[in-house]
């Protein structure tokens, strides 16, 4: 019972990592700027397909592609937000919705057309394939891989907005939009940073999603429902609600998939509209 | 309110597939449905301002109701209306406690929760549902004398008679003293009570207005297709409708039609073409549409037509 349980706390968390990297950007921006991307999930899917691309056709190793797949996510979000997300900040929520639900299913589309709509795989390498046994306890590896890369992005993350010139400007922004700019700190270049920073993160969520959840055409629906419950819970622009919204959304759904196979994914579901009912402005946030 | 010349040339083009697309009208009375399930989204989203994410949750109750008393009971459409429409509403009236409490985000969220959460239960609950496999095996009787027949000339007149019906109501209800407030706590919840008009009651009455719409229009879709699938309760069928309504235009009363012919005619004809990747094409249209018409096409339309006051 113990091992089973321990087992269920160490995937859920891994697969909360997973959950966070995709997610942080959009908590961030949409905290700033109030902008409802829901097409955040294809940027995922753009890091996850230059994953696919490069180590199936150009033989790159798994590591190498990683930065890549973030710089993939990272361009794609950077050219989107010039041309068409900043002449919709003052529009509507709607409106956002709507453009940005046309860009998913598009993105849905183009996908389908160059990479088919089957399930894409990558080969990771050796040494993150096994398990690595702790006492009676055994982990795969890939998901300790996981686990590490989630935690050294929150620290990094963390370290940016607390301790440098640029977190401040963000922090700023974050809790009073008009407030800052009156203070003389350019919003729309910080903005547009932070967008390429969460656009660059869900590049890489998604390129290290292939190995645990596979990769087609409709990830960037599939996981856009999960990606807005860990925003909503975790509080807008917060990153500390992001990572613990992420741990408990991840946790309760690996639980729930081994205890209570039967009633599939109605317990995230619960968990989240009483979390909401509970604290409509999320665990962390203040508005 | 009267009627402009243009409404009633409108409503007379509506009987135009009987004669012109008679191989069609299966798909005109699905737009019917759809229209009639984005007028009641247009209710509760175009003139109270309550985002929905999870409205199909009231037309997958509308729909399970009318197949389940049709498989079990009785076939008789009209009575199965009502009984959806009012199974519907108790399930709206129930959740609009909820809902009416929280804005933004966490509205928005909310309803998406509810809807995800109703489809599972569906899911999960095969007994009663029939599971993924939908409910199946029934035939619905014939109504006020017409039988339901393979061309679908049945179902789209009963669809439309439906449809105009609903829609009378509607018409009603926004230019009444009810729909005037509710655009004004629209546009200021706070202030409205100030007024006299209390706001969370207000609120509470579109949507459960607007679930018993939803309602009719899922038992119409169940008895013109003689099926329920478990679709019904889908997020994709909460986000179509919404992109149908603001696609057309929310806060008009012919936006929710509007989107609904444009959307299912366009769906229809790239499906047909390349069945695999007409979701580009609606794509490219929702962007064309937000960046150049931002109040949808009514909205474009008004912009270049303006009324003679």
């Amino acid at each position: 019972m113990f091992s089973s349980a321990a087992g269920v706390l160490f995937d859920g968390f891994a697969y909360g990592m997973l959950l966070f990297l995709l997610s942080v950007g959009l908590s961030v921006t949409l905290g700033m700027m109030n902008f409802v991307n829901l097409a955040h999930c294809s940027f995922a899917m753009v890091g996850g397909y230059a994953t696919v691309s490069l180590t199936g056709k150009l033989g790159w190793p798994f590591l190498a592609t990683l930065p890549a797949a973030f710089l993939a996510g990272a361009a794609v979000s950077i050219v989107l937000e010039r041309t068409l997300y900043r002449k919709l900040y003052r529009a509507s929520d709607l409106d956002q919705c709507l453009l940005t639900i046309g860009i998913v299913f598009i993105s849905v589309a183009a996908f389908a057309w160059f990479y088919s709509t089957e399930q894409q795989s990558v080969r990771v390498p050796d040494y993150l394939q096994g398990s690595v046994q702790v006492g009676a306890q055994s982990f795969a590896a890939y998901r300790l891989f996981l686990i590490a890369i989630g935690l050294l992005i929150l620290g990094a993350l963390v370290f940016l907005v607390e301790r440098t010139r640029f977190g401040a400007q963000v922090r700023a922004a974050v809790d009073n939009q008009r407030m800052a700019r009156g203070l003389g700190i350019d919003v729309d270049r910080a903005f547009m940073i932070t967008f390429a920073l969460g656009g660059g993160l869900a590049g890489l969520g998604g390129a290290l999603a292939i190995q645990v959840v596979g990769l087609d055409p409709t990830f960037a629906l599939a996981y856009l429902v999960y990606v807005l419950i860990v925003v909503a819970v975790g509080g807008l622009g917060s990153i500390g609600g992001s990572f613990a919204a992420a741990a408990v959304l991840g946790i309760s759904d690996m639980a729930g998939k081994y205890y209570f196979p039967w009633l599939g994914a109605f317990l995230i579901y619960l968990v989240m509209v009483a979390l909401l009912m509970w604290r409509p402005a999320g665990l962390f946030g203040k508005r | 309110m009267r009627w402009h010349p243009l409404e009633i040339v409108f409503w007379l083009c509506t009987l135009l597939p009987f004669v012109l697309t008679p191989n069609y009208l299966s798909l005109a009375s699905q737009i019917a449905i759809t229209a009639l399930f984005a007028l009641s989204l247009d209710l509760i989203l175009g003139y109270a301002g309550i985002v929905s994410l999870g409205h199909a949750a009231f037309f997958g109750v509308g729909a399970y109701t009318a197949g389940l008393l049709a498989k079990h009971y009785w076939s008789e459409p009209l009575s199965g209306l009502i009984l959806a429409a009012i199974v519907a509403g108790l399930v709206g009236y129930a959740s609009s406690h909820i809902v009416v409490r929280f804005r933004h985000l966490a509205l928005i969220m909310l309803t998406m929760g509810l809807g995800l959460l109703l489809h599972e239960a569906a899911n999960s609950a095969s007994g009663l549902t029939g599971g993924a496999d939908g409910l199946q095996g029934f035939k619905v009787a014939s109504v006020l004398g017409f039988k339901f027949d393979m061309f679908g000339r049945t179902a789209y007149g009963f669809s439309l008679l439906v449809l105009f019906v609903c829609f009378l109501v509607c018409r009603r209800i926004i230019h009444s003293p009810f729909g005037l407030a509710l655009r004004g706590i629209r546009e200021n919840a706070t202030r409205m009570p100030a007024i006299g008009a209390p706001s969370r009651a207000h609120l509470r009455k579109a949507y459960t207005i607007a679930a018993v719409i939803a309602g009719i229009a899922g038992a119409l879709l169940t008895q013109t297709t003689s099926t329920v699938s478990l679709e019904v309760l889908s997020f994709g069928r909460s986000a179509d409708v919404l992109v149908i309504l603001i696609l057309g235009g929310a806060g008009r009363l012919y936006g929710g039609i509007i989107g609904a012919i444009i959307y299912m005619v366009a769906r229809d004809q790239f499906s047909g073409l390349n069945p695999q990747y007409w979701y580009f094409w609606i794509g490219l249209l929702l962007v064309a549409v937000v960046m150049l018409l931002p109040n949808g096409i009514l909205g474009g339309f008004a912009k270049f037509f303006p009324r003679r006051s």
